[in-house]
């Protein structure tokens, strides 16, 4: 397991998602990729391979741990829950400030426009 | 749903046990949601996708872990590695020569149909007259196209010295029949091809950039071949060989109207192009029975004269072809061995890792990941082998160019393409899943239930047993080599040792041909003779010298039919002889015995009576029991009587029947081809007969200074030269035998240490309770025995079985030849007591104190 969030940078896309579906609750696999979808207004629609091999990854590197569920619904919802850990929060938290220093660099070099970004 | 759940398959069964059950909740949700034929593409590229990269992700871990285990034991890894290298270094060399020499397509136009035709004689298929070949070039229905080329060489004259060059007559149509272009240029055409022509002549790479500077204004010169002038029409590209890799040159045949007389005189071979879709088999038909129409009308020319058509490479000799085979197949034995070897060490690794992986089974690894780590483990021990192997096979091709016949019309060493890259890869692949997935998969098996108890005994049981299996079939591969290389050893050994008939050591021979038409006449050729002869044999050391038409070995044929009044011949009998003009002391030169009679003189002048000197076979064969001197025959268009009798010459080489020999003097040239004057010079001299060249040089330019001299070496080393395929063929397959043999050792040694390591308490609580070190030792060494008697006795049965197939090549030493089973077994004696010297020596060191005391 590595030790510091800095090396896990950057993520993929499809993790960066998958930790904001999973920020404020846990989150069945269904659950993530409606959350996600509707987070980026049905622009990015993960599939279930894509979700399930960045979920393997994502447990093994401590992003995320499984829990039993909470909550059981009465439909034919599957019992694995996802919920972010710590160190996923400390990661995602390095991503975003990454991302936003990035952000700022284009700014600097003209490519992207400061109103946008406030 | 059904259909979703077998696409899973395509994910690790680790993952797919994980996340099957989720992925079809999720699948089964959007199933609802969203329209069907979309979905399923959509679904179909997802999972091959992200199969993909979750079989990499575990391919990068799996090789991490591997990277870093391997460093932790570098002897372990260089082992495997050299190990692999070597097995896949010989295989892989052993292919290159085989599929140059026997399988690659030769690089002309639809070589599959191109085929070769001889005139078939009782003794042997050789070469066709003109007049033949112009009569089965029309006459025949088969062929889409016929050309005919003819051995040729020329004396070479322009800017530097004269020099010898081989060459090629050919067909005008015999180039487009290949359809091979010219570099530059182009191919000649009829007209240059008809009698009377003036002459025309093609390039080939070599010789342009040797001769020529590689300058493309050689189109159009004017060269000297023979002192008749040729027009440079063409350059031949680099790879191109025809009909041998000899060649340099190439000219037209331009057959005078005279050529077509004599069907006795042949010196051509017709080459033939299959019409789409007729059979080898088919043309053959038509040939034999268009041959036999031919010898019903010249009954006397052409009695027992058929046609001979066999594929571009069936002119090719049954030993060579064997020889190469052997080779692959000992190459094959050597993989073997080392697969063996390499699939030892790993269950041994594998057993001494047991209680890490019955620990990691135990916390939940699937046993398919385990194996799949395991294979990738070997998958790249093997693939730095097949690298390293690879390199090596390269490095060790030009040491087995003597394998590759010159005769065929190839380079000498095979090329590095994509043939031979994509065998090694195989080779590789196939290596290291065999050596690989067995101890995998055993290692696997049961690991959890055993391999956590206390104290466990590491190996034992069916393991041991499958382990002394691989170290037994060592011992059998390495048996299976020791014979047939000792075979082949004492094969060559009495091939070097067979009579030539003549006294190789001290004589140096030299080729001087003599172009026509300047030294068409006898006269002009005994100018010369003479006053080269003289002159050389006035050199310091020099005992004799003579010249002859061609030496030994040299020219295997040149064979006329013997005709005897009062004796009628058997059709199909020994009814030749081999003509060679020669002057006189030839015989004391080459120390040719002579048994009767005389040698023949200078005084044998073509206006005496024609004379010949007959080889003893000669004799046994025409006039048994009778006195040969005086009495006539018929050879070489004229009657000769006999006034000497030799000791017989293996004309045809060491390992063949050759005709009976008929020496003539030189004087006595007439109605016989000019290609039989005399040109081989032999010197026979006391000291260091090389240093003779200069001074022969020298000499031959006195006596004419655009006479170029070829061929310097001495008849040592052309009778070598015999020997030289067997002689590399047995280094290889030695050298192939010797790394089987360490392999096997090693593999003795590796289990017996294995063993006494895993039976140290055993064996400590043996001596404690008293048993003395000797009961010990004839344990370890009853062991030691037990494997290799069984893999020797399953050995010599299957070098037994090889050496069958190898018959042809053991030139009369027997198959069961027990001289070398006695070798092959005391050398496996040796390596067993070997193997085992080591862990004897430490069984005997256990000290039980100690020993107990470990768990």
């Amino acid at each position: 397991m590595l030790e510091t969030p800095e090396c896990l940078l950057p993520l993929p896309t499809a993790t960066f998602y998958i930790l904001m579906a999973v920020a404020s609750e846990d989150r069945h696999g269904y659950a993530i990729i409606q959350d996600v979808a509707e987070l980026t207004n049905d622009t990015v629609k993960l599939s279930a391979g894509t979700l399930y091999r960045s979920i393997q990854r994502m447990l093994e590197q401590g992003l995320l741990i499984e829990t039993e569920s909470a909550t059981p619904e009465t439909d034919d919802e599957r019992r694995r829950y996802y919920r972010i850990t710590p160190f996923g929060r400390k990661v995602a938290e390095a991503e975003s400030q990454r991302l936003s220093r990035m952000v700022k660099l284009a700014q600097r070099s003209g490519f992207a426009a400061r109103k946008a970004y406030r | 749903m059904r259909f979703y759940r077998a696409l899973l398959y395509l994910f690790p069964a680790g993952f797919r046990n994980e996340y099957a059950a989720e992925m079809c909740a999720v699948f089964a949700r959007k199933q609802r949601d969203s329209f069907a034929p979309l979905l399923w593409i959509e679904t179909m590229f997802d999972v091959l996708y992200n199969a993909l990269l979750v079989h990499l992700d575990i391919l990068r871990q799996d090789l991490t872990y591997t990277l870093r285990t391997l460093r932790r034991s570098p002897g372990f890894a260089l082992t495997a590695i050299a190990v692999a290298a070597l097995g896949i270094g010989a295989t892989t060399a052993a292919f290159a020569i085989l599929d140059h020499v026997i399988l690659k397509p030769l690089p002309f136009a639809d070589q599959d149909r191109l085929v070769q035709l001889f005139q078939e004689h009782a003794f042997s298929a050789g070469d066709v007259s003109p007049a033949n070949f112009r009569d089965w070039q029309r006459m025949s229905t088969s062929f889409e196209a016929m050309g005919c080329f003819r051995g040729l060489s020329f004396n070479l004259v322009g800017e530097s010295e004269p020099r010898r060059v081989v060459g090629s007559g050919l067909s005008a149509g015999m180039l487009p029949l290949l359809g091979v272009k010219p570099m530059i240029g182009r191919w000649f055409s009829e007209p240059e091809d008809a009698a009377g022509a003036q002459g025309t002549a093609i390039l080939s790479y070599a010789l342009w950039q040797s001769n020529f500077g590689g300058e493309t204004s050689v189109l159009g010169r004017k060269i000297l071949l023979d002192s008749e002038p040729y027009t440079v029409i063409g350059v031949m590209p680099k790879d191109f060989y025809f009909p041998t890799r000899l060649p340099q040159i190439w000219t037209t045949n331009r057959f005078a109207p005279q050529a077509f007389e004599d069907r006795t005189d042949q010196y051509i071979f017709p080459i033939g192009k299959l019409k789409r879709g007729v059979a080898l088999q088919k043309a053959q038909a038509e040939m034999s029975t268009l041959a036999a129409g031919l010898e019903r009308q010249y009954p006397k020319e052409l009695a027992h004269v058929g046609v001979l058509v066999t594929s571009l490479r069936g002119g090719m000799s049954q030993q060579s072809k064997l020889m190469i085979e052997a080779l692959l197949a000992a190459a094959g034995c050597v993989l073997l061995v080392a697969a063996m070897n390499l699939a030892n060490l790993l269950l041994a690794r594998a057993i001494g890792r047991g209680r890490e992986l019955a620990v990691r089974t135990a916390i939940g690894a699937g046993r398919e990941r385990l194996v799949r780590e395991m294979l990738t483990e070997s998958m790249v021990l093997s693939l730095a082998g097949g690298v390293l192997g690879t390199a090596l096979a390269v490095s060790v091709l030009p040491l087995l160019v003597k394998l590759v016949p010159v005769y065929l019309p190839i380079t000498e060493i095979p090329a590095v393409d994509f043939r031979f890259l994509a065998f090694a890869l195989t080779v590789t692949t196939v290596t290291s899943i065999a050596f690989g997935l067995v101890p995998a998969l055993r290692a696997c098996r049961d690991t959890a239930a055993v391999g956590l108890r206390e104290g466990a005994r590491s190996g034992g049981g069916p393991r041991e047993r499958f382990r002394s299996m691989l170290v037994m079939a060592e011992i059998s591969g390495s048996v299976v080599l020791l014979v047939c290389c000792a075979l082949l050893i004492r094969a060559l050994d009495r091939v070097s040792n067979t009579d030539p008939g003549f006294r190789a050591e001290g004589v140096l021979t030299a080729r001087m041909t003599l172009p026509m038409p300047k030294y068409e006449t006898v006269a002009a050729r005994d100018a010369f003779y003479r006053e080269v002869l003289t002159k050389v044999s006035q050199l310091p050391g020099v005992e004799s010298a003579a010249f002859t038409s061609f030496l030994p070995f040299v020219m295997r044929g040149g064979v006329w039919s013997i005709a005897i009044q009062g004796v009628t011949q058997e059709p199909g009998s020994l009814r030749n002889g081999s003509l060679r003009f020669v002057s006189p002391e030839y015989f004391k030169t080459l120390r040719i015995p002579l048994l009767a009679g005389r040698d023949v003189r200078l005084s044998d002048s073509a206006n005496s009576q024609f004379v010949a000197v007959v080889s003893e076979s000669f004799v046994k064969y025409y006039w048994p029991g009778l006195n040969p001197i005086g009495r006539t025959f018929n050879f070489g268009n004229s009657n000769r009587v006999v006034v000497g009798v030799v000791g017989d010459v293996k004309v045809r080489g060491l390992e063949r029947k050759s005709e009976p020999q008929v020496y003539l003097p030189y004087q006595q040239h007439v109605r016989v081809g000019d290609s039989y004057a005399p040109k081989d010079l032999a010197i026979r001299a006391s000291g260091s007969v090389t240093a003779l060249a200069p001074a022969l040089r020298e000499i031959v330019h006195q006596a004419d200074p655009l006479q170029p001299v070829s061929d310097i070496r001495t008849l040592a080393d052309i009778v070598d030269g015999e020997t030289a395929p067997r002689r590399v063929q047995a280094v290889a397959l030695g050298a192939f035998t010797a790394i089987a043999f360490l392999l096997a050792a090693i593999g003795i040694h590796g289990l017996l240490s294995f063993s006494v390591t895993a039976r140290t308490r055993e064996i400590a609580v043996r001596l404690a309770l008293g048993a003395d070190s000797k009961a010990i030792l004839s344990a370890i060494l009853a062991e030691t025995a037990a494997l290799t008697g069984a893999g020797v006795l399953a050995g010599c049965a299957a070098a037994y079985a090889a050496a069958l197939q190898l018959r042809a090549l053991l030139a009369g030493v027997t198959p069961e030849d027990w001289l070398s089973y006695f070798a092959a077994v005391v050398l496996c004696a040796v390596m067993a007591v070997g193997g085992s010297l080591v862990p004897a020596w430490r069984a005997l060191r256990v000290d039980p104190a100690v020993a107990i005391r470990t768990d």
